[in-house]
């Protein structure tokens, strides 16, 4: 590291800066030092830091361009490590003592930067387009290229470690929102919050005050800094209004919401020391005052993207409010009034201005007279053709032009200066009025866009609306925050003498050469799209601004077109003949300026981004091993791995059990809905396939339920608790669907039948025991059940204790055998778990999860809705002919798609299951199923395998598939071609491997 | 993101508290076997997609789970109005 370096361009006096807190930054390995006030980027010019980057694609030296968002140049890379954050805006870092910032391109350094002389050679030869041009062909390549481009292009980079911060994200609500808080916000907020209205006021700044604070003008007599901190403190002290400074509302949303995000202590140093770093306000607004303010337009002319280019409002905001001077020899290039308050600021800072080039063939006026007092030289009717200089702006070529701006009349001087301010108008921020799809509208007088009609309750104030004098701002502010009060405005301002010339609209100021030809004209400097780049784009075709925008890349990026917009939109609009109106803008998209990740995560990270459900058995689940899977929310156990077992032995081992002894399930994740009501037996009617007219007390029945297109959608077991009283099951993950799917029934198309629904998933907890064993486990616990096979039957159900509690036992199957489940109130879950686990011990009771359960469903060809099925199957496809009622009253949900022609097609995908001719083969789950895989591709498709596994007691691999006119192909041989060209074959079989009788779970 | 009114809870709710139930107004057939399977599959299958007034129903789903109807601006998002589930649109866009 190097000695600090002195403050050469910090003027002696002035500023908001607090001289007496020194600060010390390092920037790009070398200190200096800055004051308490400083952003980043005032820092840096106070210390004669001139290039500051790279371009994106050029590779071009840039410098600090303006001083606050719409600077397009100045990316850092703040801070190392974890707690680094790509990309800010060095003119939006609030300086903090020991703050680290590298330049975010360049190298080996942005100073000097091996690409800058492949961008000059290959400039020619990257044209808008030219990704799309180059990379296209061949289509594989393009992963090759992508590599190259991604090193390329591009600012700074994230960290790959863990942030340290926390985030959190709030809720407000509010009568009015105040957006800024320039002189038209405060005003704003001061009507409102004096009529007693919630108000919150948000700004981007530390401070508010917005322009105010870099502006000599008075206020009602006040000093206008002054009369801002008034403003600032009355509504401070107001209970109903809230101030947030440091927030900038980054989107505006439907019916008046707003997000805002709110930079804790970004301004004390890289982490937070306690609390938040940074959070999101998400306000819902009665009514919303924008008052966003307006960003000066750069001027489009040769080289204007060299350090020493500055916008005109910025070198005087930093001169007034940083106490810095940018350049000591000024050029200040102008097609309105207001390079000329800039031109009096440089002057009375002590520096020179060489000139003031106006556009304008003969600007009259307060300021004019004022500049000519002060002894500045002014050419008007001149222009600055080209910047001039390697790294730095040296000289400016200023050229005598016509009125019109298109033509030059003579010959072009040079003049020795180190700064060029440039003028160009104001643009109105419309970007936050565009978020919710209001088109800005072109306004000739002020010739800019300002936001159009908008279906929102908003009220514009200020230089948003092209109301550029101060008083203008705070009359409109105080207007539009009464009218959103419902009050009348309380206070009438009186600024003094602000009056303007009229401004020359000039979007590209011409060259000695053509457009083509002429040095580098950039429109958008973040994107490096030039003038010549869009001209291009348009005689290629490209008219639609969007597509211009697409072609170019104009308007992308975390710039999104701040400053170069308009002059691109209008660029275009001239080279195709037509209006600016009539070309249009693009549609500027949320966020206004960029938002972290951790603020947009909050708290919802880890553990906390989505909920997981746990049965009431999860603790000895894991204490006894259990590798879990998602289901849904659900944390179920998939298998219980021993020591040293492989996962396909586990299975083996937990299957075995269940076939030749007891196995147990934690079964309590099936979505229950208990349903009650006269009717309740009808509604089941109506949204089953099958018929429970007569399904008694005591007995459970298993259901299908269609969507109206006659494809299955859910399925599970129902039980009849009494004449009007029914627990359904419904599968694991589609509990909730299921439960909206039988309220809107019951609400939209059958509110006349008394039924009622309520989720009990939660309420019970299930322990399901399958095996030959199984009822000797069972009579251990329970003695007050006939537990004998003609007493107690398959698919019946009994109340019972079992260890000494209620429970409600069903003799239902997923695997094929003898099996039952017991349902507990989930306070119990635990203990019966525990219990029946004991009880089992002597008959080796094997807890299993969801993947042998799979298998062991699969061997008996029981389908699992969503991995099975698809949406696109039928009943009749599942082979589930039996389930589907012939002679119900009512025509159930789904019934008439059934002969539809599409539906009742013999050629439709059926489900089968596969056997494989090699039986040590298990099938991958999705192989793709072929008649013959000697076809050349693309080769005929009959489907595609859906459940595959090992199955330890038949075997073999066994698998379901849907095949087309599966069920007329028993018995063929069919293949599937994998991608590393292993094919492999299986004959078409019944689904039902295992017991194709049911004797086992009858028994 | 929407700002609805549940006109069973009688309260302007988050749109995260809503989900989208489709159009509204499409009545079941009374007697789907007597359709034609034209007619049927215009019911199962078919859907306007206006740019502009849409009538359609969302579900209460994480306050009182009512289903209701919601007029709104396929264009605009603007609400018109939101009425209970059996009731008739007063904003049709049809000039009186």
């Amino acid at each position: 590291m190097s000695t600090k370096q002195d403050q050469c361009h910090r003027l002696e006096q002035g500023g908001r800066i607090d001289r007496s807190q020194p600060l010390t930054f390092t920037w790009n390995g070398k200190q200096y030092q800055g004051y308490k006030g400083d952003t980043l980027a005032s820092a840096m010019l106070a210390n004669g830091i001139k290039i500051v980057g790279r371009s994106f694609k050029y590779s071009r030296p840039r410098g600090i361009f303006g001083h606050g968002a719409e600077e397009a140049n100045a990316l850092m890379q703040l801070g190392v490590g974890k707690e680094t954050i790509p990309n800010p805006r060095a003119t939006q870092i609030e300086l903090f003592d020991g703050l680290t910032a590298t330049a975010t391109n360049g190298w080996p350094s942005a100073d000097f930067d091996l690409m800058e002389w492949v961008g000059k050679i290959g400039g020619k030869m990257m044209p808008p387009g030219f990704y799309y041009k180059t990379f296209m062909w061949p289509e594989k390549m393009w992963m090759t290229y992508e590599k190259f481009i991604r090193k390329a292009a591009g600012y700074g980079k994230a960290s790959l470690e863990a942030d340290p911060d926390i985030y959190d994200k709030l809720n407000r609500h509010c009568d009015v929102m105040v957006v800024g808080a320039g002189p038209a916000g405060l005003a704003a907020a001061l009507e409102a919050g004096r009529a007693g209205k919630r108000v919150i006021i948000a700004d981007e700044q530390d401070e508010f005050g917005g322009s105010l604070l870099a502006s000599k003008q008075t206020i009602n007599g006040q000093a206008a800094a002054a009369w801002a901190e008034s403003a600032a403190a009355e509504l401070a002290a107001m209970d109903n209004v809230l101030c947030l400074s440091r927030t900038t509302v980054f989107g505006y949303y439907d019916h008046n919401f707003l997000g805002a995000l709110e930079r804790r202590t970004d301004h004390e140093g890289m982490t937070a020391k306690s609390g938040s770093r940074q959070r999101i306000h998400r306000i819902r607004a009665h009514e919303v005052v924008l008052a966003a303010g307006a960003l000066e337009r750069p001027l489009v002319f040769a080289n204007n993207d060299l350090p020493g280019v500055m916008l005109s409002g910025s070198v005087a905001t930093y001169i007034n409010r940083y106490g810095v001077v940018p350049g000591n020899r000024c050029v200040v290039m102008t097609t309105n009034d207001s390079g000329y308050q800039t031109a009096l600021d440089i002057t009375a800072a002590g520096r020179t201005v060489v000139a003031i080039v106006d556009t304008r063939q003969q600007p009259e006026g307060r300021l004019i007279e004022a500049a000519r007092a002060a002894g500045i030289v002014i050419k008007a009717g001149h222009a600055v053709i080209e910047a001039q200089g390697s790294k730095q702006v040296t000289d400016a070529l200023v050229a005598p032009i016509d009125a019109a701006g298109e033509q030059i009349t003579g010959k072009p001087v040079s003049l020795s200066c180190d700064l060029i301010a440039v003028a160009g108008g104001w643009s109105p921020v419309v970007h936050l009025s565009c978020h919710t799809g209001s088109r800005p509208q072109w306004n000739d007088t002020i010739a800019a866009f300002v936001p159009g009609p908008s279906v929102q309750r908003q009220h514009l104030a200020g230089a948003v609306n092209g109301e550029y004098t101060t008083v203008g701002a705070l009359q409109a502010g105080a207007q539009m925050g009464a009218l959103a009060a419902g009050s009348e405005a309380t206070t009438s301002y009186d600024c003094g003498d602000e009056s303007v010339g009229l401004a020359q609209a000039l979007y590209l100021v011409p060259h000695t050469k053509p457009v083509s030809r002429a040095p580098k004209q950039f429109v958008d400097f973040q994107n490096d799209v030039t003038a010549a780049g869009i001209e291009l784009a348009n005689r290629e075709g490209f008219e639609s601004i969007e597509h211009v925008k697409r072609y170019t890349a104009m308007g992308f990026g975390t710039d999104q077109g701040k400053t170069g917009n308009i002059n691109g939109m209008a660029i275009t609009a001239k080279n195709l003949g037509k209006t600016i109106a009539e070309t249009g803008t693009t549609i500027f998209r949320p966020a206004y300026t960029p938002v972290t990740f951790g603020a947009m995560g909050g708290r919802d990270i880890g553990e906390l981004l989505d909920p997981a459900r746990h049965t009431a058995m999860h603790p000895w689940h894991v204490e006894n091993g259990a590798l879990f899977e998602n289901v849904g929310q659900w944390k179920r156990p998939w298998y219980y791995p021993k020591a040293g077992e492989t996962m396909q032995q586990a299975l083996n081992r937990e299957c075995m059990a269940v076939r030749n002894s007891v196995g147990i399930l934690d079964a309590s994740t099936l979505g229950k809905i208990d349903i009650q009501g006269r009717d309740a037996r009808e509604f089941l009617n109506r949204v089953y396939t099958n018929a429970w007219s007569k399904l008694a007390p005591g007995k459970c029945r298993y259901g299908l339920m269609l969507k109206e297109d006659g494809m299955v959608f859910d399925d599970g077991v129902t039980a009849c608790l009494d004449d009007n009283h029914f627990l359904m099951t419904t599968t694991s993950g589609g509990a909730a669907a299921v439960l909206s799917w039988l309220e809107m029934w019951h609400q939209t198309e059958w509110p006349e039948l008394e039924v009622y629904f309520t989720s009990v998933t939660d309420q019970w907890a299930t322990c399901s025991f399958s095996g030959p064993n199984a009822r000797k486990v069972l009579a251990k616990l329970c003695d007050d059940v006939d537990l004998s096979a003609e007493a107690f039957k398959f698919m019946d159900w009994r109340a019972g204790t079992v260890a000494g509690v209620k429970a409600r036992i069903f003799r239902i199957s997923f695997t094929g055998e003898l099996a039952y489940e017991v349902n507990v109130p989930a306070n119990q879950g635990l203990y019966m778990w525990q219990q029946i686990v004991a009880a089992g011990a002597e008959f080796g009771i094997t807890p299993y999860g969801t993947e042998t359960m799979h298998v062991l469903r699969a061997e008996k060809g029981y389908i699992i809705v969503g991995q099975d099925t698809d949406g696109s199957l039928t009943p009749q496809d599942c082979g589930m002919h039996w389930i589907v009622g012939k002679n119900k009253d009512f025509s159930f949900l789904g019934k008439r798609s059934f002969t539809r022609p599409d539906t009742s097609r013999e050629d439709r995908k059926h489900l089968v299951g596969l056997k494989p001719k090699d039986p040590t083969v298990v099938l991958p789950e999705g192989a793709q199923i072929v008649p013959d895989p000697k076809q050349p591709i693309p080769m005929d498709m009959l489907g595609h395998v859906t459940s595959s596994y090992w199955s330890e007691c038949l075997g073999h691999g066994i698998a379901l598939a849907t095949v087309k006119s599966g069920h007329h192909k028993m018995g063929d041989t069919v293949y599937c071609p994998l991608a590393d060209g292993r094919v492999l074959a299986a004959e078409i079989c019944s689904p039902v491997f295992y017991d194709p009788k049911g004797e086992r779970h009858n028994d | 993101m929407l700002h609805i009114y549940c006109p069973y809870c009688e309260e302007m709710r988050e749109e995260e508290e809503f989900s989208y139930a489709g159009e509204a107004h499409i009545a079941r057939p009374l007697d789907p076997e007597s359709l034609t399977d034209a007619q049927w599959g215009d019911y199962v299958f078919f859907r306007t997609n206006p740019r502009g007034l849409h009538h359609e129903m969302w579900n209460h789903a994480a306050g009182c789970r009512r289903y209701f109807n919601v007029t709104r601006d396929t264009q605009t998002y603007v609400i018109h109005e939101t009425y209970k589930m059996g009731e008739q649109p007063s904003v049709t866009g049809e000039k009186p």
